[in-house]
């Protein structure tokens, strides 16, 4: 090591020094290795795997692809960030992971659970095409993707019940 | 940062520009439009400049993953000067012009001549890829690209053909063929010659094949892990073909 | 018995789809692999690796990386403590090269650093003057070429004679067949901490798939005596056959004692592909005899795997390939000959799969030869020849369990073809987001294959499990070393054990090594008949002091072994295996003529599973598996230019994305109880893998009338034909 620099992080809603890191270091090596939050996983380091997906501001990226110097100032959002609805601990997508059997060996699976978000935020009712292209990104080796889709195809249909309910709701 | 990230490179001081207003976004200028370096592939890839440079917006979606285009930039892509890089067929079909900004000042360079080899740029040091700058054209636009997956891949070959109906004028670049994109002049000159630009169509079927045949014989493609220089050119032809024909739907035979 | 969806079970119990206990901490990012991993005062590991296929070392100048701050030790073959050589089946391979590097990965020198980075650049600091030597890398050479190890170059050879090798069919078929080195491209890079203790031993946490041989090989590397390595099983990201051998296991070992500190190791994605095993490449040589009614009269095969540079289980792998070589069909005669040999390619070893998907690719494109040749529909031929229990193999030996293949080809081939769209997205065409097919010139394709192989470890391995199961105020703990790399063997335990003991809470403990025998290894698709073997008897003898009366804390450990194997003989003949599993699969493809680009439509497919014990599990290996044989047959493949590896990457080792995963009907799962095996039960993880390549590779033929003798299929090879 040789230059070091000391920044400032929103992560998940809080502030986190990162002190004396070399400059190079990525989002995710500085998530992982100094913040202590392995949830972002390093399976390329290129950006071609997505198990480090995460959210920076608004945007879904690979924290292995972003500086972590230049996330100064900007909202970083990751797996551990995650809270479910009425005090459950879990989201509904972590929740149809794991009805849908969408879990294995777990690796692919906080970025994907990261995508699945990200997608769903966007847009709500996505068609088949429209789920896999947003979770093309996203590499998984023992699924073959298919828990995967049927979890976030859950997900929708839960979210249509539960909006649906509400508007028939009493008033 | 992937180089970063491989040890292959080592910076001792990093300068930021994702927070550079001037640099993002796109806004129109007359019958150009004005691409800011940070514009990201996202941004590319739906609204309202999609519509107005489809090619581009085609381009963007196949690059990379959502995530990658969340944040890779055009002014990224051509200052890598990959041969594959996924913009740099389409930008050389448009004519596209790069606005670079130095100590010295700023100067304009079409972007063949500032691509000048295999990740090789005529930029200087302490210079500054700011602005793409493109034209509005009426007509087709198509822009495919051949990979071994149907996501997130590595181009084998690019096409892209722009048709400007107003200049009455076909243009190809093509990419992952040789160390810089290629413009196909020899078959843009032949589609152009064999167009019914009244109607807007292709003479016949056999006119697109031949634009093809033209387009692969402009090409220095390579054998390499990723390909063949052979079937480099045959998806260069077939491609195309394609792309002119959806571009300008040829008359019936 | 055919079940099409779940029976009604018990909650969390055998035959239910249990919750994973792993699962919530996996959602959530809570669960600790291996890279997760730290310790206080913890070094990063880094080992420097031959740029060369082959060369001879003249020196090697450590100086100006200890000259770099921050290294703490840098260690070359003279300070390996014990054995400087490892191996599953022959220690032929150096922990640190010492006189020659054979392969371009090969581990050359290790060192520690107080940063990645730092470990990174005094590996780039360290100076090896190697002198080039001409690579082997023919595989078909290396059986006659001097040899490049003083081991020799054949790791195993084989000859199968069954009935009458002379005889000859009416019709006759004959091709060669390839396939090229697939990687097991898990996502979880190779990575572990090791720590040293205070009396010269070291505990290890590692991602593996099979603790005890870890241990064993490290202790022997290290020159201790086993007890003083204790291994902890670090969570797995996915293994598929390429965590069986070790890694850097030794090398993370040696720096801990040499430094005194706990080091970590990950592997960056370029490493874990030079570092770890792969599919063997195959040539297969062919010729189907078969009268004119399409009876197989005898199969003819020549079958040569490329091993790479060291041994790793090239010889089982070599076995099986012979053994499954002619099919799940009824084969009087057969003449099968294999050589598994070394080269200056990457070493090669355990796949899912395992020589069954090499052999199943070639034996299922010479049916689909001969039924072309025959004029009769394919399906039609394999039922004529299909094999049902009481039929032999060309090994002489006799399947006696179920073998309900004449049901996977029926129920599978009765799926209905998916409808044509009329108008498909371009997105849902061959070529995908890159936009490039045109509808007129897209051709649908189907094709089919049925393929089998062994479950559990074969010709004479004494193949074993432990658990142990302890029951303590209603709840029950088991301990097992069985590696969990993501098939479910923690949830499928606990169901064993509610199932048993009729108790809802079971916990399971960490596999280690230290309490608690081997489990063997997770391959060979064994852990459901093995381990869960073991713990179902072990639970069983807790019931029955339970049932006895007993009260307080009752424990019991149980070593559950296989029935007896032996080795083949001088004619590839005798009882090698305990049991098999087979499936069929239908693949429709539809490929751009023109480009040769292939987008998997659907696939349809029939497993033989003895019972299913958790629903969604099946399904999950069977989707999964299914995906790497798309991947082998369109995409997948280790790129060599002599002997030198060039898509060591995520970016240009393209495995299948939800855009080119096809939809997986699964048409029946067979439910024939396996007599044997626990619950009736088979293992499921393999047979997803072996005939889907072959069924994928037969659509595309089939929509494009190339012979397509090579797997991958690349674009090229349709394009230009």
């Amino acid at each position: 090591m040789t230059e070091t620099v000391t920044y400032e992080l929103m992560v998940n809603g809080e502030r986190r020094v990162v002190e004396g890191s070399w400059l190079g270091e990525s989002l995710l090596f500085a998530l992982r290795e100094r913040l202590g939050l392995p949830g972002s996983k390093n399976a390329c380091e290129q950006g071609e795997c997505g198990s480090c997906s995460v959210r920076l501001d608004d945007r879904l990226v690979c924290a292995c692809l972003v500086l972590a110097a230049d996330a100064q100032g900007r909202s970083v959002t990751t797996v551990e960030g995650l809270t479910g609805a009425d005090g459950d601990a879990l989201t509904d997508v972590q929740r149809a992971f794991l009805d849908e059997g969408g879990v294995q060996c777990g690796f692919c699976t906080p970025g994907l659970v990261m995508s699945v978000h990200d997608l769903l935020d966007r847009n709500p009712t996505p068609d088949d095409l429209e789920l896999r292209e947003a979770i093309s990104g996203n590499l998984c080796r023992c699924t073959g993707y298919g828990r995967i889709l049927a979890a976030a195809r859950t997900v929708v249909a839960r979210r249509g019940e539960a909006s649906l309910h509400e508007s028939e709701g009493p008033a | 940062m992937v180089e970063v990230n491989a040890g292959r490179r080592r910076p001792s001081s990093v300068v930021s520009l994702t927070r550079v207003p001037e640099l993002a976004g796109w806004h129109r200028e007359g019958d150009e439009i004005v691409l800011g370096a940070c514009l990201t592939y996202a941004d590319m890839e739906r609204g309202e400049l999609a519509a107005l440079v489809p090619a581009l917006a085609q381009a963007a979606r196949t690059i990379g993953s959502p995530q990658i285009r969340a944040v890779a930039t055009l002014g990224g892509n051509i200052g890598t000067a990959s041969p594959a890089g996924d913009t740099l067929p389409v930008l050389a079909a448009l004519d596209a012009v790069v606005e670079v900004a130095g100590r010295a000042g700023g100067r304009r360079v079409p972007l063949l001549e500032l691509i000048t080899g295999v990740k090789k740029t005529s930029l200087a040091p302490g210079e500054l890829v700011t602005a793409v700058r493109v034209p509005v054209l009426r007509g087709g636009q198509e822009f495919l690209k051949v990979g071994t997956r149907n996501a997130m891949v590595i181009s084998v070959v690019m096409v892209a053909v722009v048709v400007d109906l107003d200049g009455q004028s076909v243009r190809a670049g093509l990419g992952s063929v040789a160390p810089v994109p290629v413009r196909a002049r020899e078959a843009e000159r032949y589609a152009g010659e064999h167009t019914d630009w009244s109607r807007g169509r292709l003479a016949g079927p056999a006119v697109a094949r031949r634009f093809g045949e033209l387009c692969a014989e402009s090409t220095a493609a390579i054998d390499d892990h990723r390909s063949t220089a052979d079937y480099r050119r045959r998806a260069v032809a077939v491609c195309a073909a394609r792309a002119l024909a959806r571009a300008l739907p040829p008359l019936e035979a | 018995m055919t079940v099409t969806g779940e029976r009604t079970a018990t909650a969390g119990r055998l035959g239910h789809s249990a919750a994973r206990p792993d699962g919530v901490p996996k959602v959530s990012g809570q669960f600790a692999f291996s890279s997760d991993l730290s310790a206080d005062g913890m070094v990063w590991g880094h080992v420097l690796r031959s740029p060369h296929p082959h060369a001879r070392i003249r020196s090697i100048d450590i100086g100006p990386a200890l000259a770099i701050p921050g290294v703490h030790t840098v260690l070359t073959a003279d300070d390996v403590l014990g054995d400087n050589s490892f191996g599953l089946e022959h220690a032929d391979q150096p922990v640190l090269a010492h006189d020659v590097v054979r392969f371009t990965g090969e581990a050359v020198a290790a060192l520690a650093a107080d940063h990645p980075d730092t470990a990174r650049r005094a590996a780039q600091a360290i100076v090896v003057d190697y002198e080039p030597l001409e690579p082997l890398i023919d595989a078909e050479e290396a059986i006659t070429a001097p040899p490049i190890h003083p081991a020799g170059n054949i790791f195993r050879q084989l000859v199968i004679r069954q009935g009458d090798t002379s005889a000859e069919g009416e019709v006759v078929v004959e091709a060669t067949y390839e396939v090229g080195m697939q990687d097991q491209a898990f996502m979880g890079p190779e990575s572990g901490l090791a720590i040293p203790d205070d009396d010269g031993g070291v505990d290890l946490h590692m991602s593996t798939q099979w603790l005890h041989v870890d241990r064993d090989q490290v202790a022997a590397c290290l020159g201790l005596p086993t007890e003083k390595v204790r291994l902890t099983l670090a969570g797995v990201g996915g293994a598929f056959g390429a965590r069986e051998d070790v890694s850097m296991q030794v090398h993370i070992c040696l720096l801990a004692l040499h430094t005194r500190r706990p080091v970590k190791m990950v592997f960056t994605r370029e490493e874990s592909f030079l570092g770890h095993v792969h599919r063997h490449p195959a040539r297969m040589h062919y010729r189907h005899h078969a009268t004119r009614d399409g009876r197989l009269v005898k199969v003819e095969a020549r079958i040569v795997l490329d091993g790479g540079a060291y041994a790793s289980t090239s010889g089982p792998v070599l076995v099986n390939a012979c053994c499954f070589a002619a099919g799940p069909y009824v084969v009087p005669n057969a003449l099968i000959e294999g050589w598994a040999v070394r080269t200056n390619n990457p070493p090669c070893g355990a796949m899912r799969g395992f020589g069954a998907v090499q052999a199943c690719f070639a034996h299922e494109s010479q049916m689909d030869l001969l039924a072309a040749e025959l004029g009769m529909d394919p399906v039609e031929l394999r039922l004529r020849n299909v094999m049902k229990s009481g039929d032999r193999i060309p090994t002489g030996q006799v399947v006696s369990g179920a073998a309900p293949v004449e049901e996977l080809i029926r129920t599978c081939a009765a799926v209905p073809l998916p409808p044509l769209d009329p108008s498909p997205a371009v997105m849902s065409m061959p070529g995908g987001s890159g936009r490039t097919a045109d509808p007129a010139r897209v051709r649908r394709g189907v094709g089919f294959a049925v393929g089998f192989k062994n479950l559990m470890y074969s010709a004479g391995f004494d193949d074993y499990s432990t658990a142990r199961v302890r029951l303590e105020d209603g709840v029950a703990t088991v301990t097992c070393a069985a590696a969990e790399v993501g098939q479910g063997f923690v949830t499928l335990a606990q169901q064993i054990v509610r199932e048993v003991l009729a108790v809802d809470e079971v916990v399971v403990a960490p596999a280690e090594t230290v309490t608690i025998g081997s489990a063997g290894s997770t391959s060979a698709s064994r852990q459901t008949w093995m381990s869960g073997g073991a713990v179902e008897r072990a639970a069983l003898a807790v019931r029955a002091r339970v049932d006895a009366g007993e009260a307080g804390p009752i424990e019991e450990t149980y070593e559950h072994h296989h029935p007896p194997t032996f080795p083949l003989d001088e004619n590839g003949q005798g009882v090698a295996h305990v049991s098999y599993v087979f499936a069929a699969h239908r693949a429709v493809v539809d490929v751009d003529l023109d480009l040769g680009l292939v987008r998997v439509v659907e696939i349809a497919t029939s497993q033989d599973v003895g019972r299913v014990l958790n629903p969604l599990q099946v399904t999950g290996q069977i989707e999964g598996g299914i995906a790497q044989g798309v991947g082998l047959a369109v995409m997948e493949e280790i790129v060599l230019d002599r002997g030198l590896v060039r898509n060591a990457s995520f970016t240009d080792y393209l495995i299948p994305t939800a855009l080119d995963m096809p939809d997986v009907t699964i048409a029946a799962l067979v439910e024939e109880p396996e007599p044997g095996a626990p619950f009736g039960a088979k293992g499921v993880g393999e047979p997803p893998t072996i005939s889907s390549s072959a069924a994928v590779a037969a659509a595309v033929r089939d929509a494009t009338g190339l012979a397509l003798p090579r797997i991958p299929i690349r674009p090229q090879d349709i394009a230009l034909a």
